[in-house]
Order: C-alpha cells, then structure tokens, then sequence
C-alpha cells in the first residue's frame, strides 16, 4: 500500500485548510522558480521519464504529449487548457483536488505552461462545478495576489495568466477537441484530426490538452524526481493515482493509491469491501462507464493499472471503480449508461447519433425481456458498426460497455428474454 | 431527452443588470482580442441566472449582440448544452442524478420523493412554485451516491428519506448545510479515511 | 508531390489535396454526403471511409490529408461493411418515402441505398419524427428526411454569408432550423436545396410538379442578372417546371441566384401571346400583318429622323443586331441599348468587367463605387465574401450604406468622395496602392445618376493612379445589371453621330422630336408615369415577351420572346460570349424576336439580308469577330480606360449615388410577373418595414 509520504493529494479530502499559507505548508509552491529554471524542455522531459500517463482517461504519455509542442513560439501563442470538465460517470476525483488542494493544480498549470512555452492557461470546468469554481477562483485570486502566478510568476520570470472557464451540461466537452470548440463559443462538436490541437488548437494556436489530475501531479514529480515517480506502480504503470469508489461497496470514496494496486485490495482496504462480502459481487467497471465491465472471476485477480485492465479487455479510463453486487440488474445498469451516450451524443457523425439512440432502445426492451434472443448478436454488431467509425471516442464509449456485458453475462439478456439458453436446451 | 424547445412565452426584453452587464465584461476579458464569442457560455449563463433560472428568447439575442454573435449560433448553444433551461423552473431547482453509479445506490428513491413532493412530472413547476425536478446525467458526485444538486450545491448520501427532509427544509425556506446528509466530511470513506493519517506530513502545517 | 498508393495503383497527386480527391483521381469513387468541394470539410457523415494502412480504424478520406506513402484500399470487405453500417444507421430514422419524396431520381442517399443498402430493416424500434420548420417561401422542408449533414448551414454560414441556417439541439435530436423559423434572407438559399443529398430541403414552388425523368433538360444562360450564369433549364411541354444551376467554374461555380432559379414561374404570365393594336386607347388583338402595317405606314409617313429604338436589359444579341441593322437602313441615329441612362460606350475596357469574374477570388483589395453586388450579382458577392475569408481584405464602398455579407466601410455617398480618393487623399487609396490585385467595381448606381459621367471618369483615374491598369492585371471593372448591356455596348447600339441617347429620345417624344419609338424589351425606362408624361404624343411600338411597363405604353404590341424560348447570345458583364438555348416555345402567335424584326423590315420594304439564324449570326461575327467565340472573353484594352482617366471632370452635383435595384426580386418583366419573387418581394418588404434584423454577418 502505497505510504502517505508518497501520497501528492494530502488534502484530498478537505480535512485540512485549503487556502494558499496552509497549501505551502503542505509542499505547494515550493521552490516553484527553482523548478522552472530547469528550462523548458528539460521539464517535458521529466515528465517524460517519470512514465505519466495521462489521467483523464485515455492513458497517453504526459510528457510525450508535451513535447509535440512547437519548440519555438511562433506567430500564435501557445496554450495550456487543463480539462476539468469532469463527467465520465463513475468518477469525481478532479473535484476533490479543485475544492481541496487548488494550488497543487494551479502550480501544475503554471509549471506545465511553462514547459510548453505557454503564457496563458485556461482551466475548463464542467459547468455543474458551481462551488467548485468558486474556490478555484479563490485559490486563483490568493496565487495572483502572493505573485505566484502573473506577471514573473512566482519570479520565474515568466509571465503567466491563469483563467477559469466553464461549460453548460455537455459530457462530450471533455474530449479535448470538442472542449476547445466548447472554449470557443462554439458547440461542443469534436473536430477532425488531423490537425492535432499541438499543431491548430484553441484559436487555430498551438495547444495542450490535460487532465486535472495530470497537470495536478507535475510540480511533485519535478521536486521528487522522475525516479520517485516511475518508482511507484509498475513499468509502463507508474505512479499514483486518484481511484474513486462507487456503488456496492461499505464505504464509496476517492482515495489516492499506488497504481497497479490489485483491485480486490483496493476495494477491501479502502471502501469497506463489497456490500454483503467479496463473493456478494457481480461485476466491476474499473475504469469509468466507458470501460467494458468485468465480471467477478476476473476481478479477484485483476491488478489496477492501464495494461493490465486492457490484457482483460478492459481499461483503467479514469480509474472509476463501479462495483455491482449480486443484486444487480445488470442489463439495466448498462441500459442506463446508454442512455447516458444517448443523451450526451453531440449528434455531429452518423453511427453515434443514431447508433446511441438504437442502442439503447433495444437495452430497455431487454431490461423488460422485450426483445428476441437473435437481437442480442443484432445489437453487438451495432455496437461494432459504431465502433472506431465516429470522429471522436464517445461512440467507441457508447458500444463498450454494452460489448462487455454481452461478452461475460449473456446469459442474463437471454434468461430475461425468457429464451431457453442452447447449452440447457439439449 | 426530446427536443428542446423554447418557452412559449417569452418576455418582452432583456437586459442585463448594471451589476451582472460588470460581471459579463470580466468574463469576456478573459480571452483575446476578437475571441469574445467564448464568453457566450458564461453570458448565457449569467443571463439564466438573472432570469430567474431559466433562459429567454430576448436574452439569447441580448448576449449574442454584445458578443457580435449571429442569433442562430447563440440558439444553437442555448439548445446543445442542457444545463440552459429554456423554460421557467422554481425557485429551487432540483437535478436528480440518476446515472449508473447513482442508481445503484438508490437514486429511484430520490426521484420518488421529488415525485411525491414537487410534482409526479419533472420539468414542472409545483404549484407553490418553489420547486421544480428533473433528472440529470453524472453530475460527478459518485462517491457521495444519490445525490441531488439543488441551485448551486450538491447534497450527497441521500436516500429517500433525507431527500424528504431536505424538500421539506427548502421548503420551510431553512438554509440545509449542502455536501454529505450523513456523517462524512466529503469523500473519505464512511467511518474515516483509511490514509493521510500520518501526522508526518502535516508538520509544517501546524494548527490548520 | 506525394505518391500513394489506392486500390494497389501508385499515383502522384498535388500536396494538401484529400484521400478523398486523391482516390477520386485514382478512379477509385467514394461515396459522400457530407463532403462537398465547395464547403469546409465536415467529416460527419462518415460515408467515405476507407482503409488506411497502419491505421487501426477506418479514416473519413473526405477529412484527411495525403501524405507520402499512404496505401488506401477503398474496396475491401472492411470498408464495404463500414459504409454499409453507415448506411444502415443512416436509414434507420429516414422516413423511406421515396414515392412521395420530390428528391426523388435525383437523391444520394437513395443512390447509394443502391450500393450500401439492404432490402430490409432490423430496426424495430420506432422512427423519429421532426417537425417541419419554415425557411421561407422558396425552401420546402420534410425535416424527418434530414441526414444531418449540415450542408445547408455551411452553405449559408460559408458561402451566402447570412448565418441563419444552424443545427439545433444534439445527439439524435439536433435538428436544422433558421432563427425562429425566419425565412432565409439570402439572394443565395435556393442552393440549399440543390446541395441537400436527400429531400430535407427542397424546391418549394416546384413541389409535386415533376420528376425528373419526365423532363427536357436544356443548357442555357441566366439573364436575370449581368453575371450569365450557367442554368439548366428543365422542361415539360412547353412548360418551363424548373432553373437549376449547370457548372461554370469561371463564372457562377455551381450556384445561381434565387431569381435566376426560381422567377420561372414569371414565363408563364403576363405573356403576349399574340399581337396588339391600340384602338380608342385600349389595346385590341390584331393580326401580325395589321401591326407590320400600321408601323409601316408610321415609319413612313416620319422618315429616319424622327423614329428611335431603346432596348431592354434581357436582349439578345440576335434581336439587337436586326434592329440596329434595321435602324441603319431607316437611316436613324437615334438609338440606345442603355435603358438606364448611363453614359457607357466607347473604349471596350471602359465598360467591362475587366478583371473578370473568377479573380475576384483573388483579389487583396476592393473599392465598391455606387453598387450593391449582394443584389446586383449575387454570386459574384459569394466569391468577394470568399476573398475577405481568406484574406480579410479590406473592401471599402462610395455610396448608400448596403447590407453585404462581408465587413466593408462606407467612406461617402457620392463622386465628391470619389475625386478625394483620386487626388489621394484618401487614406484607402494607399491600401489600393498596396494591394496586389486591387479591384474597383463601378456599379451602375454611380453612373446612371446625373453624375455619372464624372464616377466613371473618376474610376477610371484612380485605377490608372492606384496601380490597377496593369498588363497582368485589370482592377478597372462595370458592374452591369442588365445580361443584354455589354452587348448591345459591343454592337454599338448607341446613339450614332447626331443622334439621341434615352433620356435625349424620351425627351424628344415630348418636345415632338421624335414620333416614333420602338422599345425591344425596354421596361425599365429612367422615367415613369403616364403615356403622355413619358412619351408625349409618339407613337410606341413595344416588342417584348411580357405585359409589363413597356407594354402599358405601347400603340402597337408585338409579342416575342423570352429567354428560354429561342436559341441566342448574350455578353456578360466581364464580356464573355454565351449561348441560350432554346428549351421552349413562344406563346401563341409569339415569335422569336430576331423574326419579328426581319419579317418587320420585308413590310417596310428595307429587308435585311439575312434569312436564317446563322446568316444572322454570320453577318454579326463579320461584323464583330470577338463575338464569335463562344465562352471566351476578348479583354477590354488598357489604353481606353487610361484615356478616360485623363478627361477633366466638370463641376460634380453632389447627388449621392442611388443604387439601381431597389427590390431584389423584382428587376424585370419575367421577375415581375412570378409568384414566387412577388411573394419573397412581399416578404423582404415586410422585413424591411419591421426593421427586423436576424443576426449579424461574420
């Protein structure tokens, strides 16, 4: 288990005072200057070695990303945009460090804007995050006031401006483009890629899109070393990582852990155990609603951890723990979610607009027995045909997890359609 | 969700209030030079909240003008993002998170007590006009599961009871502490959190 | 230049250029709705996928770039699924109405069904409905039709410049409205229809009229405006049902103007079909040989020196060249082909559209004197919009405030403003100055006015002083608004020497002068009112195709014909030669106009010498060879605008420029006797008095 002197969130839980002078007292804005004077490549490539993975879902290496930046400052600035628009169902774990630690974040930004040669920052935030801006604005203000942030920030010598945006209800703004569309005063629609928002991003400017947690966590690499980091989890794995744990357990939480923790262990030690005991439960989704679910045969083992969640054609997403005990209705567990893809489908490309809507209409006939035992083939192939054929991920997210309760429960759509499973009907 | 559609009835005008027209210039300050139209979210919804929750047809043309915007792409957002309610809401605006990791732990009961409390049908103001529901996607809250956001705040670990109690308190026109209905500060888990416990890391800290 | 490699066949195609276009060239065809080569790239519809090597998904081909080495397959088994899956999804909530759907025969999304579609659906569930939303009097809409490929609000937003058209809502429910279901105010939107891939949007006056299949489709030339855009024009009997736009990269791309497309209905009404003699002051019916004789016998009895001809502004070479010809014989000077009273002629770069039409795509900088393009070419405003696009080029305007679909600033109302930016000191001509291909549009407002003949002067001396009279580049342009000007200034239908120009001609059938006039298609004369206020005591012939103003003057009617009636040539503003084809009949007794004309001179006993057509057009390409080469444009010569630029210029009134079009929609006889643009006439007059504005231009 992963020891509290490794652990970067020490106010995940508001526990302790958030504001700038406690903050600092907890390591943030330490030698901030220092940091910077590393220069600006050598910080990408910090965090390049430190083996970050981008927490925001789809895994990709924080520092590589970095350094597709434009190594010189062109005609067009560069920006940072730090994807707050937290909405995957399943996880809340940015809110937790926007309300209780900001200045962990906000240092993050500044410390990654300025590996990117970036002077400005825009923080989007899911506009549900009403309180939550506020204190992160708080927290903006405190950092411009003290010098931290502004003109030499934290006498770095590098300007920086720091801005909160926010969104108005559209999960779909979190895919990075579509956020810089949003950011924009545009709908949020995904765009076409290439071009990659390093290249044209927001304003047509050279951009970089993290997550919270990402950016949250780089002034600690940078002050700890890369070898601290890389240290924690596994190769290819490294790190710590804000898992949150909802649904049948004890004791729902976020809680900070090392990655690679097995799931069993992460469940048991921190949410109390699945409601009714470890053979109480059903299936799990590790990673977020957008993940395929696995059953219980798979979790007993299953480490927490990118590669080792896709070995079981799954994936860490957001590492959202959703535990489903036997009590479960399954197919309505996954029906809501496609609703869910349904709603947030910004209707832009064809196979998610109508593929969403299909996908679900036949869920809820199955969570009612409705449906034909042929339609359960029918609707994986559906979600196939939706699958990797839209411009953006939401339609891969839209057909996983029907994908994943087809491929391990079945049975289930087939006894509640009433059909007679093959096997038993010999 | 159907297509939304604009309130039948409008009002005649709309401006902003001395007040929120300051408010709306920070927010376009934000960004740079001609980029102004990317304040159009937070106009928007400076303007809802001055019209009483819910967001006009007058106030659309009013933001799309001041941020030289064609009135169509201001309907268009109006309309992609759905925390603008195009039509009039109570006082107290209920959103109901019903998605996955909320219904799992009991969410049906907190639409019941807004059912029975509020109105059998969402998206309709009760009669005293206090409050009107609806149900809403993930509002990232899940492990603080049901939970409702109510105007500003969200109210976590709810079950059907304390949803009662909580429509009864609003009602009673009382101010209920938002966060946690149980014993839980935020997140932690039940009963304690099970880390950051070494006192080590906080020794600078002192008394905070 | 990249090489890649489709469907196994290495090619080499242009950096920058699509998948799609490249396959395309490879001859490999991609399906598509959303793509189109004119719009930005959407990616939406996801039709086009193909497979990339090295790609673990299939790519949308319209959305990506190539790149060197790329191996695409279009054929395989994966791709065909891909589509197939897309077409599927595409149908699921398509109402499959096709026998009731005016889209119909000439669908995309019922062609490709052919390709990529089953016989049968798997879908169960219910299918969604969309109410119809109004977009005016001329886009029809059957919204649960739509495919969501967001053409029409890229056209709008892009091309036609009016953001009106937007996609509401999301996910399945996004749906395509205007503002409030306001009708789309745009000279431009009934490309809509033409670029919607199924029956979303479609032709509201010619609803239920037709299927293609049923129709004659004939090739012709708009002469609605002076830009001659390529039309089709579709036919049944002797109905014309419908104007499409046929491709003309150089001169209208693939759009043309509302009007041009949709005053068809005009050729039905208001026609003379037969001839007409006023008796007692009312027109009675008469027989060809009554008309010929009583203008006979009035040509006769006033002799050469008191007889005159005006022409319209939808005249055809042809019709012109007989009557000038005819003219020549009665031994007339007094002639005019500019119905408007502008002081054009002479030099034949002092009257075109020099720079021609296809460069305003390139222009860096515009100087708009006395016009409103927007309504008086609205596809050439579409390719001006564009320029400013791209380059944000500055575009500044003398003369009244006009609602562009681009940003451009007004520096004054009349010549006065004109001289200032000709002495320079004027802080935009240091922007002409700057500009590599500068351009200076010198509409027809600025010159019909009583200062006319100093605007032009004037144009043409800062064109000469502001670097835009160069032998590779022309900036000196006339923008005409009449489709049969440029020629008519070709064949010198104008005053000969001693002899009246329009204004000179009506005033002189007023002061007894003149006693008889022929008017050939002229319904727009600078003077209104009464017979007796316009033409005093003169004798008038009208010869034309509608009952319009001319008519309500005339002694004697002869009825001709319209444009899509009778093969003939035109001249656009920039001076290319054109040919409309026949795609109708006249009317009743109607006849081709050169006919009347030639069988008119046998009666007064001076026939011209030609019989036929092509002795017709034989005798006018001896006369004026340029005109002989069909869609090519003879430039205008430098020397002549230059010459012009050097004349003095007396004292300026002052007036400001009035603009010539003051309704759209209706700017001629077949405009003015269409339902269709008295409805939009109707609508825009409204909107005008309301003061409504729907939305900004960006």
């Amino acid at each position: 288990m992963l020891q509290d002197k490794d652990r970067i969130f020490t106010n995940l839980y508001g526990l302790h005072d958030w504001r700038l002078p406690a903050a600092r007292s907890r390591g943030a804005w330490d030698g901030t200057a220092k940091l910077l004077e590393r220069g600006h490549d050598e910080i990408a490539e910090v965090i390049k070695e430190s083996g970050l993975r981008g927490r925001g879902g789809a895994g990709f290496p924080t520092g590589l990303k970095w350094t597709f930046m434009p190594k010189e400052v062109g005609e067009r600035p560069h920006y940072l945009v730090v994807n707050a628009d937290e909405s995957e169902p399943g996880t809340c774990k940015d809110r937790d460090i926007m309300r209780h630690d900001p200045h962990i974040l906000i240092e993050g930004c500044l410390v990654a804007s300025f590996a990117m040669r970036a002077h400005t920052c825009y923080i989007y935030l899911r506009g549900e995050f009403i309180r939550e801006r506020e204190r992160l604005q708080a927290a903006v203000d405190e950092a411009y006031e003290a010098g931290l942030i502004g003109k030499n920030a934290a006498g770095s010598g590098w300007d920086f401006d720091l801005y909160l945006h926010h969104g108005a209800g559209a999960y779909i703004c979190g895919e990075e483009t579509a956020l810089l569309e949003s950011l924009e005063g545009k709908k949020g629609q995904p765009r076409l890629k290439p071009p990659f928002p390093a290249n044209v991003g927001l304003y047509g400017c050279p951009t970089t899109v993290n997550n919270v947690e990402s950016i949250a966590v780089t002034p600690t690499i940078l002050r700890r070393g890369a070898d601290w980091f890389a240290g924690l989890g596994r190769p290819n794995n490294t790190g710590t990582k804000v898992f949150c744990i909802s649904g049948h357990v004890n004791n729902p939480c976020n809680v900070e852990e090392e990655m690679g923790i097995p799931l069993k262990e992460l469940i048991e030690k921190h949410a109390g155990g699945v409601r009714g005991g470890w053979d109480n439960l059903k299936a799990v989704i590790p990673g977020g609603s957008s993940v395929p679910m696995i059953p219980k045969e798979i979790c007993d083992t299953v480490l927490m951890d990118f590669d080792s969640l896709r070995d079981v054609q799954s994936g860490l997403g957001t590492a959202a723990v959703i535990v489903m005990d036997k009590s479960t209705d399954l197919i309505k567990a996954i029906a809501r979610l496609a609703y869910f893809y349904k709603h947030e489908s910004c209707g832009q490309c064809t196979p998610c607009r109508e593929g969403t809507g299909w996908m679900w209409r036949v869920l809820e006939r199955m969570v009612r027995g409705e449906a034909q035992v042929e339609e359960i083939d029918m609707l994986y192939e559906v979600t196939k045909q939706v699958e990797g054929h839209t411009i953006c991920a939401l339609g891969d997210a839209a057909a996983w997890p029907i994908q994943g309760l087809i491929r391990h429960f079945r049975h289930e759509i087939e006894e509640r359609i009433g059909a007679v499973p093959a096997v038993a009907a010999e | 969700m159907s297509a939304r559609r604009l309130a039948k009835e409008q009002p005649t005008e709309f401006s902003f209030s001395a007040e929120n027209l300051e408010i709306a210039k920070q927010q376009i300050a934000k960004y740079p030079e001609g980029r102004q139209a990317s304040a159009v979210i937070p106009l928007l919804w400076i303007a809802q909240r001055q019209g009483d929750g819910w967001l006009s047809e007058p106030a659309m043309r009013c933001v799309a003008d001041m941020l030289g915007m064609a009135y169509i792409r201001v309907y268009e957002i109006a309309t992609f993002y759905t925390m603008f309610n195009l039509s009039p809401v109570g006082k107290h605006l209920v959103q109901v998170c019903t998605t996955t990791p909320c219904w799992l732990r009991g969410s049906d009961d907190v639409v019941n007590a807004c059912k029975k409390h509020i109105h059998e049908k969402p998206h309709t103001v009760s009669e005293d006009g206090t409050f009107s529901w609806m149900e809403v996607e993930c509002l990232g809250a899940c492990v603080n599961a049901p939970m409702v956001q109510v105007g500003d705040d969200f109210f976590e670990d709810l079950d059907g009871p304390k949803m009662e109690a909580l429509l009864s308190d609003l009602r009673a026109g009382k101010n209920p502490e938002p966060g946690p209905q149980n014993e839980r500060h935020s997140s932690e888990p039940m009963g304690g959190a099970t880390t950051l416990l070494d006192k080590e890391i906080y020794a600078a800290q002192g008394e905070n | 230049m990249p090489t890649i490699t489709v469907d196994g066949n290495e090619i080499e195609v242009e950096a920058g250029l699509t998948v799609l276009q490249a396959c395309e060239m490879a001859g490999a065809e991609i399906p598509r709705f959303c793509y189109h080569e004119r719009l930005s790239i959407a990616g939406n519809c996801r039709m086009c996928l193909v497979e990339l090597e090295k790609s673990a998904k299939p790519i949308a081909s319209c959305a990506m770039p190539v790149a060197e080495g790329m191996v695409v397959h279009t054929n395989t088994p994966t791709v065909k699924k891909a589509r197939e899956g897309v077409m599927e999804f595409l149908l699921i909530n398509h109402p499959l109405d096709c026998p009731i759907c005016d889209q119909g025969g000439e669908c995309d999304l019922q062609d490709q069904a052919m390709a990529y579609g089953v016989d049968s659906s798997r879908y169960d569930e219910n299918k969604r409905a969309v109410e119809e939303k109004y977009m005016g009097p001329l886009i029809k809409t059957i919204m649960t039709r739509c495919i969501h490929c967001t053409r029409c609000v890229r056209f709008s937003t892009e091309v036609a410049g009016v953001e009106e058209i937007g996609a509401i809502g999301r996910g399945e429910d996004m749906e395509i409205t205007t503002y409030l279901e306001q009708a789309v105010n745009s000279e431009l939107s009934g490309n809509v229809i033409d670029l919607c891939p199924v029956g979303a949007l479609t032709s509201k006056p010619y609803a239920f009229s037709a299927r293609p299949w049923e129709l004659r489709k004939t090739e012709s030339v708009d002469v609605m405006d002076a830009v001659g855009s390529a039309i089709r024009v579709d036919s049944r009997g002797r109905e014309v049902m419908r104007v499409l736009p046929r491709l003309h990269e150089d001169v209208n791309e693939e759009w043309i103007s509302d009007k041009a497309r949709f005053a068809c209905d005009g050729l039905n009404r208001q026609r003379l079909d037969r001839p007409y003699i006023r008796v007692d002051g009312k027109l009675k019916p008469a027989s060809w040989d009554e008309a010929f004789n009583l203008i006979t016998s009035k040509i006769s009895a006033v002799g050469g020196e008191k007889i005159a001809a005006i022409t319209g502004d939808q005249v055809c070479l042809e019709s012109m060249k007989a009557l000038k010809d005819l003219w020549s014989a009665l031994e007339s000077p007094h002639l005019d082909c500019r119905q408007d009273g502008t002081p054009l002629g002479g030099g034949r770069g002092t009257y075109l559209f020099n720079s021609t039409i296809a460069a305003a795509n390139q222009t860096d900088a515009v100087l708009l004197v006395g016009a409103n393009p927007r309504w008086e070419a609205p596809v050439l405003n579409a390719r001006i919009r564009k320029a400013y696009l791209d380059r944000l080029i500055p575009i500044g305007a003398v003369g009244p405030q006009t609602d562009l679909t681009y940003p451009h600033e007004v520096f004054g109302a009349g010549a006065q403003t004109l001289e200032q930016i000709a002495n320079g000191q004027h802080t935009f001509a240091e922007k002409l100055k700057a500009a590599e291909r500068p351009m200076l549009i010198l509409g027809q407002g600025a010159l019909a006015g009583p200062d006319g003949k100093a605007a032009i002067t004037l144009a043409a001396r800062i064109a000469d002083t502001n670097g835009m009279l160069r032998e590779d580049w022309n900036g000196f342009n006339v923008l005409h608004t009449a489709a049969s000007r440029v020629g008519g200034l070709d064949l010198g239908f104008i005053p000969a020497d001693g002899g009246r120009d329009t204004k000179q001609i009506l005033s002189g059938c007023r002061s007894g002068d003149i006693e008889l006039v022929y008017l050939l298609g002229a319904d727009d004369l600078p003077e209104a009112g009464d017979k007796a206020d316009v033409f005093g005591e003169a004798f008038v012939v009208y010869q034309g195709s509608h009952g319009d103003s001319g008519a309500h003057f005339a002694d004697v009617i002869l009825p001709g014909a319209a444009y899509t009636e009778k093969h003939g040539l035109w001249v656009n503003t920039e001076g290319r030669v054109q040919e409309a084809k026949a795609a109708s009949f006249p009317p009743g007794e109607a006849r081709e106009d050169w006919k009347i004309i030639r069988a008119l001179s046998s009666a007064i006993g001076k026939p011209l010498d030609y019989n036929t057509l092509a002795e017709l057009r034989a005798s006018l390409f001896d006369a004026h060879p340029h005109l002989a080469a069909i869609d090519d444009i003879s430039p205008g010569d430098i020397s002549s605008i230059r010459a012009l630029g050097e004349q003095s210029v007396g004292q300026l009134s002052g007036d400001p420029f009035a603009l010539p079009i003051k309704d759209y929609y209706l700017t001629n006889p077949i405009a003015r006797a269409s339902e269709t643009m008295a409805e939009c006439s109707a609508l825009f007059a409204q909107r005008q008095s309301d003061g409504k504005v729907t939305g900004t231009h960006g």
